[in-house]
């Protein structure tokens, strides 16, 4: 397999054709990845999105060791993830999606005695202080609010100084100010050459972290690329829209300026134009059209500066 | 074309380099960093203090209060207080508390809130989670042991054995009964499907073991088809092994076969032992049942 885009000296993660089905004979099968590609550069950040039941946590969870797979190939910092021994798992980290494990040690204690397993752990008093738990470092874990499990999750998951850093869904449940402040210690992570595989279902959070975004949709990958060019320039055409005797219309173009131009000249003498609006689609309209929410290529989701009524929203008409 | 500055490939802190020159810390350190880990968390969780640690010593002083001034027991015109008859059922119980019900309880726990997945996650070996349980078992085992000896010397006068012959056959009965127990209660943590149903699917099947196997009532009182059903188990045979080292020779023609049977119970833990070290190391899951 030479034809990949990244070798695989460079790759952190490097999975081809994967597959995944469940079931029994009895209740049938559900493929939950159906030949998914998936490449990860040492020292990227990768955003994998997608709906829930897309196959992301089951993608994730075979990367991570704890899942067989059917098929395709899978290679993980170099090696196979279902025959990987100790040093491999030295050299990642794990933040997993439900953790209800919290028991009566303490924050310190816990990072503390997790950081014990690894070769060259991290300081465990730095971790906690970075992930914003040093007033409650002394405190039982069990009294936690669910913020800051999260927290305590994510510094039991760098503790260990990982090359290659997995978080599923970390930030849900944060608060936006506790969002803002871990997605600055990603970014300190990444500044440090950490690669990290971070599934979300928040578009802003692919936005601010990714340096590339994957969608997933029915366990196959639909799109990918940074989080500006996903979709294609296509998907990322401007739409203007306005009234026009009282009928909503729009049209996309490379040049909404000249649209504009030409519609005020057409106005009437003050020159205004009803319902004027000019939308570039966000990341979030790029990818919910992606994952085929939204049935009107026409107009975008969000017409955030319109203020006319019988605008019908084109998420109700979504088959 | 050389590097750049920002390179991706150019890694300052995780480079593989760096974590490959340390070597990855022992499986019997790990074992010993897990004990301390285990005996916090059960220090500091009140349930396991109140209802697997104190249980026999709180179970000795009740019965102890409440029927000590009854007619001591006697077979065979040799006597004892009721303490002195009631410590072996309560040594052994002690030891299947701090073992099996400890490790059965804990584990499934464990596995359901997804501390097991967690720690799989981790480089630290399997074998040094289970160092940790026996690190657990064994130290409130010795403890509790030694505590419940001493509240029934001290306190209720029960006169404890002065021949090396008796403390050499406590010591093989109690290692073995202490790593049957343990084995035991790693297998059987397979069986509740959940960490709340827990609780209720370990305690009770020991529960009417104790019942059945003597512990609370002589032997002799007990229907035979009924000491029969609870010889297959190892607590009537440790229980059996106690009394032959707490109480005179005498009380042996009170057991259900007339004599102490020393052999078989030690065939019968070690076949306990055996069976469940097999049977757990092939059944034992990191991850829930229904998490594929």
């Amino acid at each position: 397999m030479q034809n990949s885009r990244q070798g695989t000296d460079t790759s952190a993660v490097r999975v081809r054709g994967l597959r995944k089905r469940y079931g029994t004979p009895r209740t049938g099968y559900k493929d939950a990845v159906a030949g998914l590609d998936l490449d990860v550069a040492h020292g990227e950040i990768v955003a994998v999105l997608g709906p829930n039941g897309a196959g992301k946590t089951t993608t994730v969870e075979i990367l991570e060791g704890f899942r067989g797979r059917d098929g395709g190939e899978v290679a993980v910092l170099g090696e196979d993830p279902s025959r990987a021994g100790r040093a491999w798992r030295a050299r990642i980290g794990v933040v997993m999606q439900d953790s209800r494990d919290m028991s009566e040690l303490t924050v310190l204690e816990k990072v503390r005695a997790t950081s014990a397993a690894y070769p060259d752990p991290r300081d465990a008093e730095e971790v906690v202080a970075a992930v914003g738990l040093e007033q409650k470092a002394r405190a039982r874990t069990r009294g936690l609010s669910g913020g800051q499990r999260r927290r305590l999750d994510v510094a039991l998951g760098i503790v260990g100084r990982p090359e290659l850093l997995f978080l599923d869904e970390p930030t849900t449940g944060f608060d936006p100010q506790a969002r803002r402040s871990f997605w600055d210690l990603v970014t300190s992570l990444r500044d440090d050459g950490t690669t990290i595989l971070l599934t979300t279902h928040y578009l802003d959070e692919a936005a601010q972290l990714a340096d590339r975004v994957v969608v997933v949709r029915d366990g196959v990958v639909v799109a990918e690329g940074t989080p500006e060019t996903l979709g294609g320039p296509e998907a990322r055409t401007p739409v203007v829209a306005w009234e026009q005797d009282g009928v909503r219309r729009s049209e996309r173009t490379d040049r909404p300026t000249a649209l504009v131009a030409r519609l005020v000249a057409a106005a009437g003498p003050d020159g205004e134009v009803p319902g004027l609006t000019v939308t570039r689609p966000t990341l979030e309209d790029v990818y919910l059209s992606l994952i085929g929410e939204t049935a009107d290529e026409g107009a975008p989701r969000t017409n955030r500066h319109d203020d006319t009524a019988g605008d019908a929203p084109a998420g109700t008409e979504a088959a | 074309m050389s590097r750049t500055t920002n390179s991706p490939t150019t890694p300052s802190a995780a480079a593989p380099g760096r974590t490959r020159a340390r070597r990855l810390p022992g499986t019997l350190w790990l074992g010993l960093v897990r004990g301390g880990v285990e005996l916090r968390e059960y220090v500091r969780e009140r349930d396991s203090i109140i209802f697997g640690f104190a249980y026999p010593i709180v179970m000795l002083a009740i019965f102890s209060t409440v029927f000590g001034d009854d007619d001591p027991i006697a077979v065979d015109g040799t006597s004892v207080g009721f303490a002195q008859y009631f410590l072996p059922g309560m040594v052994a119980t002690g030891i299947m508390l701090s073992t099996y019900q400890t490790l059965a309880i804990s584990i499934a726990v464990e596995r359901d809130d997804g501390s097991l997945k967690r720690l799989r996650a981790t480089p630290l070996p399997p074998a040094s989670y289970f160092l940790g349980k026996v690190v657990l078992s064994l130290t409130t085992v010795l403890v509790q042991t030694a505590l419940l000896l001493a509240v029934a010397a001290l306190v209720f006068d029960v006169p404890l054995p002065d021949d090396p012959a008796r403390w050499a056959t406590f010591a093989w009965v109690f290692v073995l009964g202490t790593a049957t127990g343990a084995v035991c209660g790693v297998a059987y943590s397979s069986v509740p499907r959940s960490g709340r149903s827990a609780s209720a699917v370990v305690v009770t099947p020991l529960l009417v073991l104790q019942f059945t196997s003597g512990v609370f009532f002589s032997v002799s009182q007990l229907p035979g088809w009924m000491i029969d059903l609870s010889s297959l188990f190892p607590l009537k045979w440790l229980a059996q092994g106690m009394r032959s080292v707490f109480l005179p020779d005498a009380f042996a023609v009170a057991e259900p076969s007339g004599a102490w049977q020393a052999g078989t119970t030690a065939a019968v833990l070690a076949a306990w032992l055996i069976v469940a070290l097999v049977v757990g190391t092939r059944t034992f899951r990191w991850r829930r049942r229904d998490d594929g």
